[in-house]
């Protein structure tokens, strides 16, 4: 069995499954800020409220998966990125906080702040993740097996372009999860500034793209394409990938605007086709990089811990990530529904 | 002293897990008061510890925010700053903090949604199903990571990798349970009992000066007295049997702790002490010959500093002040939660638990006890430790990330400036709540559960069989 590649792909579900989550929670975040009363702020928050916490967890088990499964990535990729993931921090400490001090501050200025530290928090957090990414994807300076580069390093136009294209594409995904959850007036804002991020987010996603194509040319070919020839047959193997996505992302359009339907998208449509995007991205990322962790200088297998550690967690993963799986489901059943005025703990 | 990588690191790990741990330490006792006031209540029908429960999980609430987002430091810490460590040590530890996520933090972060939301959502018993699944969870979680630092103090169960240098498990039993975890599991989630009976004495006490008490307040502090009272007896066995384990495996450390100077075969114990010129400098009120009682499993002479000079392997020396002051103030903590435990027991039996005296004032500063023993337990462990990361395998000098001064003073000083930010407004949120007593419901008696829609506030339905007190 190869346990590393078992683990590469788990961690990655779990990214992916943080992305999907939290980055609906951070997404509705930001979006609050644009809530024409506490009453509809309170209401855009109690849609995840009773969840947030459970959704960052995958975000623990994104970064002490790799600590677990392979520490020597973890070790290297940390400290590259040690202030945008110190940025990421501060922001997700301000966020996660505010969900609670927000309700408890009693005078205006202070509930002002912890308002403000709420989107803030939620903006920064994303931006910073998307400078993660970038910074990820167009390498590590390394020197045997630590880090050798420079503080700043992480920075270039293409991170700070990844960290935009993912704040926007947070707020395309907390703006599906608010039509699913709110109606009337709250949720056609909803729909409005859905539609604006998906535009957002199909310029990023097609200048991260061409950009990616220039950060190396492994990557350009694996998907038959270089500079100055096409390879059809690779080309059209891993193209379904980009096309399906694509697919979404119109009919997500049409959902959000109404644009040539002759009836309204059923609610829970609009987060599935934005799932839909996310997901071809993220398949296309993974198709252009695998299989390398560190990349272009560690493959998985490189970077993998000993076989006894991974056989063991896997064994646990094996039971109890199942068991997650179900009981989280449980409690977003039991919170589904529209959420009505006054629906939050607090009041 | 030059303020390079190691030393800001060090500070930073330092500062950012003592952040931490006041909010476990604070949350496992919580969350099991928690469980114990809503079981009571089910099995009662009494709404007494209704109202017990609906006050302190809002406070609840708070610290666990407060612990989940320094916890989420935390878990990049061992990357950002000690990447070298992590890579060495990740065969080994990567596991156990893997199942701690696994088995933990799902768990409490999931149904912790359910314990503060779930109440017009679920029946009366699955939330008690939520809420001790939430206990459960600290517990387990608690269970790994004390597993990962037991095997940092007392590291068994494994080899190390010839080529890479790094540390690789041989026996998964002997890595989870070394030496050190069962004294340090028990001694731990005591002290969190111990601690969180202390914070809800010291708010029933306020109340009680404020004249603000109620029948809660009453059952809150015989609740915590007696808790005190109970557990720290066992405390106080549970340090003593940790102090033999780190006598076994770290000579060093119980050295620096005790104040031993010279090696001797016979060592007295140090009540207080204060600095004198030589290099070992302890002069003060010495009780002599305890060591034959104390660490009676000794078969040899008890190594003093003197021994532990630097001078070879096996001989590396912790700093001495830090250690020795931090174990006396632990200890002094300790003895202070102790007798408030008694004095409240004493005062409930003879009937005046509820009126103001001596006794109250006293239990009100006590709320910092708990707190307090266990910043200077954690500081006697790990500084006693040092200069190993693991001990005896891998120091901390060589554990330390490649990254510059300037980066770790900058995130240094952010995690400061946010912490004490957050820190200040949440215990400002808590301490209002927990001041302002249980007078602080809405009219007509009813005890509206956090949940429950605003708008019916009047509804008596909101929790099937509910009891409601006619006050
Ligand atoms: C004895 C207990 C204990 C100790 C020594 C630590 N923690 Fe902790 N931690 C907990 C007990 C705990 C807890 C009880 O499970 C928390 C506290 C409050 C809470 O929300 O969960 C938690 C939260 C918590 C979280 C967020 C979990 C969530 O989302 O629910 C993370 C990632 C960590 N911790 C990581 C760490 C690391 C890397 C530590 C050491 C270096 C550490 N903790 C020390
Ligand atoms: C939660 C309570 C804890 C507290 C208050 C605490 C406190 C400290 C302190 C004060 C230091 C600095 C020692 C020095 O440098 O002189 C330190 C170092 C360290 N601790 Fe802990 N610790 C705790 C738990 C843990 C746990 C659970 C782990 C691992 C699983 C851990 C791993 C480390 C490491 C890797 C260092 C190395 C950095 C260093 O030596 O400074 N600690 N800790
Ligand atoms: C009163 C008698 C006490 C004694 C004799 C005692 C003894 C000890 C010893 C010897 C250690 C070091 C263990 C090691 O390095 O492996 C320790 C650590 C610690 N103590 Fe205590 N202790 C006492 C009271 C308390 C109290 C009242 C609390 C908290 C409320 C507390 C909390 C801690 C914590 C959190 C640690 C660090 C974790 C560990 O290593 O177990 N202690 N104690």
């Amino acid at each position: 069995m190869d346990l590393p590649l078992i683990w590469a792909v788990l961690i990655a579900v779990a990214v992916m499954l943080y992305v999907l989550l939290d980055g609906m929670d951070l997404g509705v975040g930001m979006l609050s800020a644009f809530a024409a009363s506490d009453e509809e702020r309170n209401m855009m928050n109690a849609t995840i409220e009773p969840v947030w916490d459970g959704n960052e967890t995958w975000l623990i088990l994104g970064g002490g998966g790799l600590f677990a499964a392979f520490p020597l990535a973890y070790a290297v990729i940390m400290p590259a990125v040690y202030l945008p993931l110190l940025l990421m921090l501060a922001a997700l400490i301000f966020r996660g906080v505010a969900f609670e001090f927000r309700h408890k501050a009693v005078r205006k200025p202070t509930r002002l702040f912890w308002n403000g530290a709420f989107y803030g928090g939620s903006f920064a957090a994303a931006f910073a993740q998307g400078v993660i990414l970038g910074a990820f994807i167009t390498g590590i300076e390394t020197d045997g097996r630590a880090f050798a580069g420079g503080e700043f390093d992480w920075l270039s136009p293409f991170s700070l372009l990844t960290g935009v294209s993912v704040a926007i594409g947070y707020v395309l995904l907390g703006a599906c999860w608010l039509v699913l959850k709110t109606e009337g007036e709250t949720q056609a804002k909803a729909k409005r500034f859905g539609a604006r991020a998906l535009v957002g987010v199909s310029l990023c996603f097609a200048l991260v793209s061409i950009a990616t194509l220039f950060i190396d040319p492994r990557v350009t070919e694996r998907w038959g394409v270089s500079m100055n020839h096409i390879e059809p047959g690779k080309l059209l193997l891993l193209a379904p990938i980009p096309f399906v996505g694509l697919l979404a992302a119109v009919q997500l359009l049409r959902d959000l605007t109404g644009f040539a339907m002759r009836r309204a998208a059923p609610d829970w449509r609009p987060y599935v086709l934005a799932a839909t995007v996310f997901l071809s991205g993220y398949l296309g990322l993974a198709v252009s990089l695998f299989p390398w962790l560190v990349p272009f200088q560690f493959t998985i297998w490189d970077a993998a811990a000993r076989d006894n550690a991974l056989g063991l967690m896997l064994a646990g993963a094996a039971v109890m990530l199942p068991a997650i799986l179900a009981y989280t489901a449980y409690v977003y059943s039991l919170f589904w529904g529209k959420v009505k005025p006054g629906d939050g703990y607090h009041a | 002293m030059e303020l390079d990588a190691l030393i800001l690191s060090r500070l930073q790990f330092a500062f950012v897990v003592a952040f931490h741990i006041l909010f476990p330490a604070f949350t496992i006792g919580l969350a099991s008061f928690l469980a114990v006031c809503e079981g009571l209540w089910l099995r009662t029908g009494r709404d007494v510890f209704k109202r017990l429960y609906l006050h302190w999980v809002k406070i609840f609430a708070l610290a666990f925010a407060m612990g989940v987002v320094s916890g989420v430091v935390m878990s990049y810490q061992f990357g950002t700053n000690w990447s070298i460590f992590a890579d060495k040590t990740g065969s080994v530890l990567g596991p156990l903090l893997g199942y701690e996520v696994l088995t933990a933090f799902f768990l409490e972060a999931t149904f912790l949604g359910v314990m503060l939301f779930g109440w017009s959502r679920v029946g009366r018993r699955l939330h008690f199903v939520a809420t001790c699944a939430v206990a459960v969870g600290t517990s387990i979680s608690a269970f790994w990571i004390l597993s990962a630092n037991s095997w940092m103090q007392t590291p068994a169960g494994f080899a190390i990798d010839p080529q890479s240098g790094n540390f690789y498990a041989t026996n998964w039993r002997e890595v989870i349970f070394t030496a050190s975890f069962a004294p340090r599991y028990v001694h731990m989630m005591l002290a969190a009992y111990v601690t969180t009976a202390a914070v809800v004495l010291a708010a029933g006490a306020w109340q009680t000066v404020n004249k603000r008490s109620s029948d809660p307040t009453r059952w809150q502090m015989r609740m915590a007295a007696g808790t005190l009272a109970a557990l720290m007896p066992l405390q106080i066995w549970a340090g003593h049997w940790s102090g033999e384990v780190a006598h076994e495996h770290q000579p060093a450390k119980i050295a620096a702790m005790e104040g031993w100077c010279e090696t001797r075969a016979v060592q007295g114990t140090v009540l207080f002490a204060w600095p004198a010129e030589n290099d070992c400098g302890l002069s003060g009120v010495v009780v002599p010959n305890t060591s034959p009682i104390l660490f009676a499993s000794a078969t040899h002479d008890l190594q003093g500093l003197d021994y532990f000079d630097n001078s070879a392997p096996g001989r590396e020396r912790p700093p001495l002040w830090m250690v020795f002051y931090a174990f006396r103030i632990m200890v002094g903590a300790g003895i202070g939660m102790l007798a408030l435990g008694f004095w409240g027991v004493w005062k409930w039996r003879s009937g005046d638990i509820d009126r103001p005296g001596l006794f109250h004032w006293a239990a009100i500063p006590g709320g910092a006890l708990g707190f307090i023993a266990v910043l200077t337990g954690w500081i006697t462990a790990e500084v006693g430790r040092q200069p190993w990361t693991v001990y005896g395998y891998l120091s901390t000098a060589d554990s330390v990330a490649p990254v510059s001064a300037g980066a770790v003073a900058t995130s240094l000083l952010v995690f400061m400036i946010v912490y004490a930010i957050v820190f200040t407004a949440g215990v400002v949120y808590m301490a209002r709540i927990a001041t302002r007593g249980f007078d602080d419901e809405p009219p007509h008696g009813k005890h509206r559960a956090p949940g429950s829609p605003l708008g019916s506030v009047d509804e008596p339905a909101q929790m099937p069989g509910d009891i409601v007190a006619a006050e």
